[in-house]
């Protein structure tokens, strides 16, 4: 065995802290991002125009501005400007909500307008109140189609944790890092550590695939055992240009 | 379709005359339509129309396509606004409200949803919730604005099912139903909301032609059996003949006759509507 | 802690940072152009005939989308310490994106009608001219925007090239914010760069993808 991967084994609690963080980051800035996707999602479909601006404004300011500059913002300059600091992790999180909770919001938004009007209508015709249409009749609809597009927007975020080491938080990224520094293997280093996201990042895929059978489950959709291993869908990918 | 037990009796419909504050009632039709117009751009689709329809009255809508007839029950519905001239259900308008100074303005989303409780709708494409199963696509409506239990709202759920002939479909997803299946259950379904008057768009037009009886039927045995006041908008000229009283022909945004479906089909006295019936006939 | 905004800062970084931005935008060009003929190329390779091209093609391509850019700039540009990293960044961008592109290319030729491919074949066109002449002009207009959508994303993912020392914006934007203690003012001018330059083009690629009728 290479000296890397013995020393590998050798520091393994080390890695798995690194993996630890990694993950961290990955889960609380998706939950925020979640969280913000609806909230901003919902209110671009609002009938107040205060509401809609609100959106348009908050969802175009996080996508134009690049990540990056958003995550140097808060490490770097937000302590000179409001005289807090965020831990670093901290600072991972709160970016990657803010920018794909952006990108999230525009996906909330597309399903939402996605669901034929006669649906509306028909909860219209039915006496439902504006609240119940859109909880009982609207949302589950929508969120099948959110689903795949969610799977590209979590994976686009575990993708950019390793920016985590830019802020010298101990993520799995830096951890790597110096074991590659301690025995000069730079290719099996890296090779490993984008072996280890391969692997996290076709986990979540998975998760979110059951998490779109059971959706579409609810819905009476015929769903195969196969649609739990395929990978993120190329269309949507694609043609939503959801980055 | 056997309709032993019906669960729609005459006497299960409250008394009309009950429901309607007495004054100024007496006389007034249950829909009237005055001097309605309604533009879509530069599109007029209905033309200062004014038309009633009488409670308990079955009233079919024909006419060409794009006369305006579905307009008029999406008008009726509170899908659409009017452009102009006011929709009076009951003796109250139908989208607006009294203001102080005894002019109308457009009602707010409190009114219509006040309006809409007599009403009900089945539509041609059906629309059934897919997220919910039959049972629940029947039951929301009563229980989250009826206010009814749940269990009270079941066992009603269940009636009409059974009055629709589907009684083995109650955890059928919609997407597991044929079209005439998932079309009876539309109905039923506006039935659970127990409306006065029952808006019927084009329902058998989505439906392969050997389910369209069936669907026809029932709805044939629910005018019969009900005080319910139903408006068709159908191509079904067999259905116009053997449940309607009364046949409204639309052309152009408006009514230019309309009589008993009788005379209508056997002798019609306006060039139009000799020409449409040739073409549909 | 400084007490405000230093217009000064903002003043005299100014110059610096649009120096990097031209690097950024030449960056942001070139990685497009090697991702949109990378990505043509790795399409068509994954309608090869033979399972020996298109599966090794899937998975490489898999590999690649799955995993970060930023471990990929830096593993490459260890392990090519030698080559100018401008260059490495350029690649890096350019594969990193063509997995998505290619992508976008095998849906948009999934899109053309399959009669179009029963016509060649009734024609006897050779492969060359189905894919030339009517398989591509056909595919490549529907896929512009989503194209177009992934040149602004990578425009957006240049300041990762500041890791491995191109000199860029975002580089510039540390290196003055580091000597003048001025982090606020240059990553706020830094990010408003972004915003100005990237919220125009894709109302621009919204109106093309309306225009193309998606």
């Amino acid at each position: 065995m290479s000296d890397f991967f013995s020393l590998l084994v050798e520091e393994f609690p080390q890695v798995r802290s690194g993996l630890w963080v990694t993950l961290q980051a990955t889960v609380l800035g998706a939950l925020l991002a979640g969280v913000l996707a609806f909230a901003l999602g919902l209110m671009a479909g609002s009938r107040l125009l205060l509401a809609r601006g609100f959106s348009r404004v908050v969802v175009e300011f996080f996508r134009g501005t690049s990540l990056y500059i958003q995550l140097f913002w808060l490490y770097y300059a937000m302590p000179l400007v409001t005289g807090y600091e965020l831990a670093p992790v901290a600072c991972g999180v709160v970016a990657f909500g803010l920018n794909y909770g952006a990108y999230g919001a525009e996906v909330v938004r597309g399903a939402i307008n996605s669901v034929p009007r006669a649906q509306y209508e028909a909860a219209i015709a039915l006496n439902l109140s504006p609240s119940r249409r859109l909880w009982k009749v609207i949302l589950p609809q929508a969120w099948v189609q959110m689903i795949p597009s969610f799977t590209n927007l979590l994976i686009q975020l575990l993708k950019c944790t390793p920016l985590l080491w830019l802020l010298s938080a101990a993520d799995l990224m830096t951890v790597v890092q110096t074991l590659r520094d301690r025995t000069g293997e730079t290719l099996a280093a890296y090779l490993t550590l984008l072996a280890v996201y391969f692997v996290l990042a076709y986990a979540l895929t998975m998760l979110m695939n059951l998490l779109e059978r059971s959706a579409k489950r609810r819905l009476g959709l015929a769903t195969g055992a196969s649609s739990l291993f395929k990978s993120r869908s190329a269309s949507t990918a694609a043609l939503g240009g959801t980055r | 379709m056997a309709t032993e037990p019906l669960p729609l009796q005459k006497t299960a419909a409250p008394a009309p005359q009950d429901a309607v504050p007495a004054a100024g009632s007496t006389g007034e039709p249950l829909v009237r339509f005055e001097k309605v117009v309604k533009r879509y751009g530069d599109h007029v689709v209905l033309d200062q129309l004014d038309f009633t329809v009488d409670r308990g009255e079955h009233v079919t809508l024909i006419g060409p396509s794009g006369s305006g007839k579905t307009t008029i029950l999406r008008l009726l519905m509170t899908l659409e606004k009017v452009s102009d001239g006011v929709i009076w259900v009951n003796g109250s308008p139908l989208s607006h409200v009294r203001t102080p100074g005894g002019g109308l303005k457009p009602a707010g989303e409190k009114e219509l949803r006040e309006s809409r409780k007599k009403i009900g709708m089945v539509f041609q494409q059906f629309n059934l919730f897919p997220n919910m199963k039959v049972l629940q696509n029947i039951t929301e409506a009563p229980i989250s604005v009826l206010g009814k239990g749940r269990e009270e709202a079941e066992t009603r759920a269940r009636e009409l099912l059974e009055l629709v002939g589907l009684s083995d479909k109650v955890d059928a997803h919609p997407s597991q139903l044929s079209g005439g299946q998932q079309q009876r259950v539309a109905i039923a379904r506006a039935l659970a909301m127990e409306p006065e008057i029952l808006l019927l768009d084009e329902v058998t037009s989505a439906l392969d032609p050997e389910l369209v009886a069936g669907v026809l039927e029932l709805l044939g045995d629910i005018a019969r059996n009900t005080d319910i006041t139903m408006l068709c908008v159908t191509h079904e000229m067999n259905f116009a003949r053997d449940v309607s009283e009364k046949v409204l022909m639309f052309d152009a945004g408006r009514v230019v006759e309309s009589g008993t479906p009788e005379k209508i089909f056997s002798d019609p006295s306006h060039e139009r509507t000799r020409e449409f019936l040739n073409a549909v006939l | 802690m400084n007490d405000g905004f230093d217009w000064d800062a903002v003043r005299e970084s100014l110059p610096l940072l649009l120096e990097g931005f031209r690097v950024t935008l030449l960056a942001t060009v070139l990685g497009t152009l090697v991702a949109a003929v990378l990505g043509l190329a790795v399409a068509v390779a994954g309608r090869a005939p033979s399972r020996f091209v298109t599966v090794p093609v899937r998975v490489v391509t898999e590999f690649v989308r799955s995993t970060p850019l930023l471990v990929q700039l830096v593993g490459a540009a260890a392990l090519f310490n030698t080559v100018e990293p401008l260059y490495i960044g350029i690649t890096v961008l350019g594969v990193h994106y063509a997995a998505y592109t290619s992508e976008v290319y095998r849906a948009g030729i999934d899109g053309v009608p399959k009669g179009q491919w029963e016509a060649c074949r009734a024609l006897s066109l050779p492969p060359r001219r189905t894919w030339q002449a009517v398989i591509l002009p056909q595919a490549v207009r529907n896929v512009l925007p989503a194209l177009g959508n992934y040149a602004i994303s990578m425009f957006k993912e240049t300041p990762f090239l500041a890791v491995i020392t191109v000199q860029e914006m975002v580089f510039e934007a540390r290196k003055y914010g580091a000597d003048h203690f001025a982090y606020t003012e240059v990553f706020t001018l830094a990010g408003l760069i972004f915003l100005v330059a990237s919220y125009p083009t894709s109302l621009l690629m919204r109106k093309l993808e309306k225009r193309l009728g998606h």
